[in-house]
């Protein structure tokens, strides 16, 4: 039962119908929660002692840079499916993750950098976690990049999942490196960051927001995912019937 | 209200922030819709030529 | 097949390469000659004054290594692709992750072995005491071989593309940040009087985890790449 649910959706025309009905089911509660979190992480959290009102950026600083590596990780496991079993389905997703994984590792980017300009008085500073951050968003881009210079969609799908795997083996080692060189070159300003016990009226908003977050990475996914399907598909007789049918 | 919009004095920090936040999730919300719209009204122009 | 056949297949492979490439060894100097000018520019562009040399000088001439190394990439399959015999070395018995390394190992032996040799003279240009071009010399040695490790991998998945150069680039250079890291600062810390051990043996680490990973992940790049 479960393996027929799985084979089926590994059909395209069967995933373009599945996806486009889940996708509401899962777009209100993401709205529902978003809402909910900012309203307590912008209303009901209290300032912080130390950093006053500045730290509220952390609720989307922080959710941010879990999705960026959170979908590289995704996108690997995709691409290692593609390559195992071939399956289009994973192909489209890896790539569609890499642009939403891109634009969530931007984000957490500028944030951290607008967080980062009352903190400690400049836009830019090495500190670790922004540098791996800024590392990671040239992984995703180099995965785009690399995606969009080979002309035949399956043969790029199958390069760029390689290339994936390669990174996600080396995220580790890139972050602890950076980690290490940020503790040799400059003094605990890191710490800044991670209060050591965190208030739960401030902890709540934070869940909120990444379970919020979560949802969102779902939704736009799915309909990245259908948008590529349609294009690989533009040929076949299901399209065609879509189409005919609006 | 007033108090709540400026921050603390962080308000260009804070709302600059959530606005990029803001423009990153319509757009990434925005281009698929846009994308699939142009590549289904792309299709029935092929269709209806053959 | 056995494993003696495959240690030859390594050892023919190596010797063939080595070969084509001393009879191209003009083109050989190119990657030398931009790390020598890559270093050169750096008093001109920051000034000279020795203290200044000193304080960058291991990380300028660390910099234009990996930029030079990053530069002669593209030769470790670049003729075999063009002139097919890529495609019959995937084609052979023997498994191609040993092809693989012997090809990354020849490749290292005629422009990353050059780029040691040339360093105690780029040190003194930049005024580097003799013992920081000892240690300098020592993370090259260690740390050259995984940036062409890994760069074959990014090789092998550019190959088939019109310009792939510039994609490559893009792809491999995330990729050396550790390398990069481990190995300034081992400098770095040599010069500062203390013991490099622990950034030695993390380089080493790395060069055996490449050693290791880099030729799968390089054959199978290959695979998609000619398919």
């Amino acid at each position: 039962m479960i393996s027929r649910f799985f084979h089926q959706l590994g059909s395209p025309r069967y995933f373009y119908r599945f996806s486009g009905r889940l996708i509401p089911w899962l777009a209100v509660p993401c709205a529902v929660l978003m809402l909910a979190g900012l309203y307590q992480g912008l209303v009901v959290a209290p300032p912080d002692y130390q950093q006053g009102e500045s730290y509220r950026i952390m609720f989307v600083h922080v959710p941010s840079a879990w999705m960026s590596l959170f979908i590289y990780i995704v996108m690997a496991a995709a691409g290692a499916i593609a390559l195992i079993w071939h399956m289009k389905l994973a192909e489209v997703i890896a790539i569609s993750s890499a642009h939403i994984g891109a634009s969530f590792t931007f984000l957490a980017l500028i944030t951290g950098s607008i967080w980062g300009k009352p903190m400690w008085g400049t836009w830019w500073v090495w500190d670790a976690r922004l540098t791996s951050e800024l590392i990671l968003l040239f992984l995703y881009l180099g995965v785009i990049a690399l995606h969009n210079a080979i002309d035949d969609k399956r043969t790029a799908a199958r390069a760029t999942a390689i290339l994936s795997i390669v990174g996600v083996v080396n995220i580790p080692i890139i972050h602890y490196s950076v980690e290490w060189w940020n503790t040799l070159h400059q003094g605990p300003t890191v710490t800044k960051f991670d209060a050591p016990s965190i208030d739960i009226r401030m902890l709540i908003p934070l869940l909120l927001m990444a379970v919020a977050f979560k949802l969102y990475y779902a939704v736009v996914v799915l309909m990245r995912a259908r948008c590529e399907l349609l294009e690989r598909e533009r040929n076949t007789q299901w399209v065609t019937e879509l189409v005919e049918s609006k | 209200m007033n108090e709540f919009f400026h921050m603390g004095g962080y308000a260009f920090y804070v709302w600059s922030s959530y606005a990029i936040a803001l423009i990153v999730l319509v757009l990434n919300v925005v281009v698929p819709l846009r994308n699939r719209r142009r590549l289904l009204a792309a299709i029935a122009r092929r269709a209806r030529r053959t | 097949m056995n494993s003696a056949s495959s240690s030859t297949a390594f050892l023919l492979l190596l010797r063939r390469d080595l070969v084509l490439a001393f009879r191209r060894r003009a083109e050989l100097m190119n990657p030398l000659l931009f790390f020598v000018l890559v270093t050169a520019l750096f008093p001109l562009g920051i000034g000279t004054s020795p203290e200044l040399l000193k304080a960058v000088g291991q990380g300028v001439i660390w910099v234009a290594a990996l930029l030079a190394s990053l530069l002669s990439l593209e030769s470790v399959f670049r003729s075999d692709f063009e002139d097919g015999s890529l495609e019959q070395f995937l084609l052979s018995a023997h498994p191609v992750t040993i092809l693989v390394l012997a090809k990354v190992l020849a490749h290292w032996l005629v422009t990353g072995l050059p780029l040691l040799i040339i360093v105690p003279l780029l040190g003194v240009l930049l005024d580097l005491p003799g013992d920081s071009i000892k240690v300098l010399m020592l993370t090259l040695a260690l740390g050259t071989p995984v940036l062409s490790l890994i760069g074959a991998i990014g090789v092998a998945l550019t190959v088939g593309l019109r310009r792939g150069g510039m994609i490559l680039s893009l792809l491999v250079l995330p990729l050396y940040v550790p390398v990069l890291i481990f190995a300034a600062n081992a400098v770095e810390t040599a010069a500062a009087g203390l013991p490099i051990t622990a950034h030695l043996s993390m380089l080493g680490g790395l060069l055996v985890l490449a050693l290791s990973l880099s030729p799968l992940a390089t054959a199978a790049a290959l695979r998609v790449s000619l398919s």
